[in-house]
Order: structure tokens, then sequence, then C-alpha cells
């Protein structure tokens, strides 16, 4: 664990150097600890696989004697230490939340896969020698965490996606990419929240909003979120709501 | 009152000072690209420093509105119109601002601000997701943007009608060959030596995402096994091809390039400022360093603001 200075105005905090599902722990209960605490100066806090960075502002309103990066780490530090006192339950926690199906513990997502929505599943199927229908029981089986939100708004990046699905990128991106595409890049899967450019392979899209704008909560999807896709079909994502 | 574009300019955009709150779910700061341009800008009209204006990138825009106004153009100076002081405009008036003569990035605000919506609580337009700002986007000809209303300078245009500005000396150093002052990150070894010894120029890869520069080619680590972790306006990326990208106010939140530099918040400004082919040099300098810079300037930032503060107050009871 450490702490080092992103330029003059953030601070990344490093919880773990792999990407694993104790380090996904330690990042989401430091962002929540953060929150909860709600240390004025503090403006975002940016969870990503294993760190944590918490952007600070430098002239705080309510003028502090301590200088601003040393606060920081000092906050982050508290926040580290209480999470440390409390670590066999938010283990225990975690393990059970993982094994319930509760569906309050994973945020289940429709997919249409294939045809126009999916116009890489075959290709995806070749890579991975697998039929179609195979490459989307797999993925539509999985369980994924949310590991970073990022590259381009609500874009989550999902990992535990099973080693029988992973494909390279395409050769070239697309200059366009449809909002809602679900698709996998290399070792993990994702969806695109809003039509950008993108190269991962396309193998569904989802009707579900991942972003809205106007909401409290305006992302569907944080870091440490489970997420599970189910299949649909293409009468149900034209009629979705 | 409304604010009647009559050519838009390059890329014109509405911006405030930005977004907090939302880079946890991929959601880039934005706002301002110079942010002390803009702060001055709202300033000098009596507005909240937080004020949204426009920014203009190389080409200015003309403008008229449809009441008296108060405004002041600050950051990039284009030919014929003063910068850096309020200016009275009468309804009808048009200000065409034309191309820029120094600087990239000019900002005109209005007394009232523009009064746009709040997009998760900012009006700074990000052009990439489409939303924020006036539609959006960037504005096009014949758009008419809503102005607010500032109780504080509604009756002063006339005493503001005079020909006091801004002394320069406050100002950031701005010019076509600067120095910008950035911190080293820990693990950014002897390949990042030619990042602060060498002299790079603006390419024209350079919008309000990043700002990629052209110099001795840079040989990081392979970043194959590099985890993403969260960048910002400042930081400087290093990707496969060696060339240096400084990320500006509407970067992308997570990056797994290796890092050579950040650029600190005080010389951000500056680079805001230049154009493809001006040059710069990085100039080392501690998280101390930086933060004493950044006090200095809020300071006398501050001090500006209540002296044009009392400037409005004082002329208000003057007039009555």
């Amino acid at each position: 664990m450490t702490l080092a200075p992103l330029g003059d105005s953030a601070v990344v905090v490093t919880l773990g150097n792999a990407i694993d599902e104790t380090t996904l722990l330690r990042v989401r209960s430091l962002v929540a600890e953060l929150e909860r605490v709600k240390s004025p100066g503090i403006i975002d806090i940016v969870p990503a696989y294993a760190t944590v960075t918490v952007f600070y502002e430098i002239v705080p309103a309510g003028a502090t004697p301590e200088p601003p990066y040393q606060r920081v780490c000092r906050i982050v530090e508290e926040a580290l230490a209480k999470i440390e006192h409390r670590w066999p339950d938010l283990l225990r926690a975690n393990l059970e939340s993982s094994q319930s199906r509760d569906a309050q513990s994973v945020v289940r997502i429709p997919v249409c896969y294939g045809g126009e929505y999916g116009p890489d599943l075959e290709e995806v199927a070749r890579h991975c020698k697998l039929t179609r229908d195979e490459v989307v029981s797999i993925h539509s089986e999985g369980k994924y965490g949310v590991y970073a939100i990022g590259f381009s708004p609500g874009f989550p990046y999902l990992g535990g996606l099973s080693p029988k699905l992973h494909t390279p990128r395409r050769e070239s991106p697309r200059t366009m990419v449809p909002a809602g595409s679900v698709g996998i890049g290399g070792q993990q899967t994702g969806i695109y929240p809003l039509s950008s450019p993108g190269g991962w392979q396309l193998i569904g899209r989802t009707p579900k909003p991942l972003l809205q704008l106007a909401s409290e909560n305006p992302a569907l999807l944080r870091v440490g979120d489970r997420v599970q896709f189910f299949q649909i079909t293409p009468e149900e994502f034209s009629t979705w709501k | 009152m409304e604010m009647t574009i009559l050519r838009a300019g390059m890329q014109t955009t509405v911006q405030d000072l930005g977004r907090t709150g939302y880079r946890g779910i991929g959601v880039p700061h934005s706002g301002a690209m110079d942010p002390v341009a803009l702060r001055l800008a709202n300033s000098l009209v009596g507005n909240a420093e937080n004020a949204a204006a426009l920014e203009f990138t190389l080409v200015g825009p003309a403008l008229e509105f449809s009441a008296d106004a108060l405004i002041a153009v600050c950051g990039a100076e284009c030919e014929g119109v003063s910068s850096w002081q309020p200016l009275h405009m009468t309804a009808g008036t048009k200000l065409d601002l034309g191309a820029c003569v120094r600087g990239c990035r000019g900002y005109v605000s209005v007394a009232g601000g523009i009064d746009v919506p709040l997009v998760l609580g900012s009006r700074s337009t990000y052009l990439r997701g489409g939303w924020g700002g006036f539609e959006g986007r960037a504005l096009h000809d014949r758009d008419r943007l809503p102005v607010g209303v500032n109780e504080a300078t509604r009756d002063l245009s006339e005493i503001f009608r005079s020909s006091w500005r801004i002394d320069p000396r406050i100002l950031p150093a701005y010019g076509s060959t600067v120095v910008i002052r950035a911190m080293r990150p820990s693990n950014a070894s002897e390949w990042a030596d030619p990042l602060f010894s060498s002299e790079f120029k603006v390419t024209p890869k350079f919008d309000r995402m990043g700002i990629t520069l052209s110099g001795p080619r840079l040989v990081p680590p392979a970043a194959e096994n590099m985890i993403s972790t969260a960048v910002g306006p400042g930081t400087v990326q290093v990707p496969p091809n060696g060339q240096p990208v400084v990320l500006m106010a509407d970067a992308q939140t997570i990056g797994g390039y290796p890092h050579g530099a950040h650029v600190i918040c005080v010389d951000r400004p500056l680079l805001a400022q230049l154009r493809p082919g001006d040059t710069l040099r990085f100039q080392e300098v501690t998280i101390d360093e930086a933060h004493q810079l950044a006090l200095s300037r809020d300071h006398a930032m501050a001090i500006l603001r209540e002296g044009l503060i009392e400037k409005i107050r004082g002329k208000r009871n003057g007039a009555s």
C-alpha cells in the first residue's frame, strides 16, 4: 500500500499490484469510507483496478493550517485504518454477497446477442473455436466485477471473463460504436454507454441506459458492483423500457 | 436578454470552471482550458468566478446582444478589441472578434452569465459526450443564447465605460515560447530525463482533451502490464510512439500509459494559450513549490476580485 502524488492536486493510493477480488474489495471499501467522511476540499474520488485516486482543491474553502497534500494523506490513512480494523467483517460480507442469489447484490443487464446488435459475435466464436450459442451462454453465465469506469463516461471495465472467450481487440477500431454495445477486449468485457469510436469485439447490445444525466445517480454501475448478463430477443430489445 | 451568435468562430463553446464529483464514473472535469482568464473575465463584469462564458479557439465569434450588456474579453487577444477590461455593449452593436493575434483560447463573459441549464452540476460543454453548454455542442451561426441577470451591475454600464484594465503583471506569463513547471512522478526514472531537458513543439494534434508534443522520442518501459489508473488535466502521458501528450480539460478519467510528468495547476493556463508550432520546456518543481505558487495566485486573484467588488459597490453608492 502506497500513497503518491498525481501532480499537485491528487493523491494516488495503490492498494495492490494485481487485478483481483480482494484488491477490488479494498478499493471499494476505501471509496465508501471516503464518501462517508465527506472531507471538505476533496472533490473527486476515482477508483480504477488496484488504485483509488483522490482529487483535492489546493486552496479549499475554509482555510486549514495543514499543508494540502499532507492533509489529504492523513484523511486517506485514517480511512485505511478504519478499513483495516473492520477487514474480517468486510471479507465475510463480501463472500456472503458473492454467493447470494439475492437480486440486490448483482446488477442484471439484458443483452440482445449477435445479428446487427453484435456484429463480431461470429468472429469471437471463430477465434475461440466455439459456436455462437456457446459464446452467448458462457458470456451470460459469468458474474463480473466492475473494476474501473472510464475510457468514456460510464464505461465499465468488467473482470471475470471466462478465458474461453478471451479475444484480442479488432485490428482497426470502428469509428462509431453504437451506445449500449457489449464488447470483448482481450481479457475483459464491457459496455459502451455512449456512441463513440471503439476497438472491442461487439457481441451484443443492451437497451438499458448506463448513463442518465438527469438522475441523482447518473451511472447505472459503480466500481465494485457485480454484473450479470441475460439474453433477450430482438423483439424484446425494441420494446424494452 | 439574449446573445445572438452572428458568426460562431472556431470551436466556440460555453464553459464554466468545470464539473466535480463525477470523475469516479468516468465524467471528465471539462471547464475552461484557461481557468484564470475565465475567472478574470467574470470578475471584470461582476459575476461569480464560476459563471458560464464563451470559450473560442484561434478565431473568435461575432455576436450581439438584445439589450445593453457589460462584457469582457480575456485570454487570447483579437485585433481591434480591448482585452482584460470591461466593455459596454449597447443593444444591437456587433462585437466582431476575428482571428486571434496572440494566444489560442479567448473568453467572452457577460454580466449575468450565460444561462444554460446545469448538467451534472456544471454549465460546461463536453463535446464528446454531447452534453452541457448550449445543446451539448460547439456553437453555430445564428444560435441564440440566454443571458442571466446580474443585479449588481444592472445599472452600472455607464460607469464601466471607462478605460481601466487589469494590470498585466498579475496575468500568467503567457507567450509562444514558455517554461511549464511540472512535477516528476516518482516512478518516472531516467527515461523521463529528456522531458525535462529538451524543447518540445506543439503539434496540430491539440484539442480540449490533450496537446500532443513533438520532440526527442521518449522510451518508457513497456506498458503491457501496466494497470490503468486515474489521470487528469496536466498529466503528461507517453504512448508507445514516444511523443508526449499533455492531458487538458476534457481528459479521459483513467489511462494506461506511463506518466512522464504532471503539469502543475498554475501553469495550465500557459498550455491552454499555446498554438501549433509554439515551443515549451518543462521545468521540474516540488509539490510544495507548486502549492505555494497556487496559493499566491489565488491570493492575488482574491485581492483583485475584492478591488473590483469595491469598485462596483463604490460606484453604485456614488451614483445613487
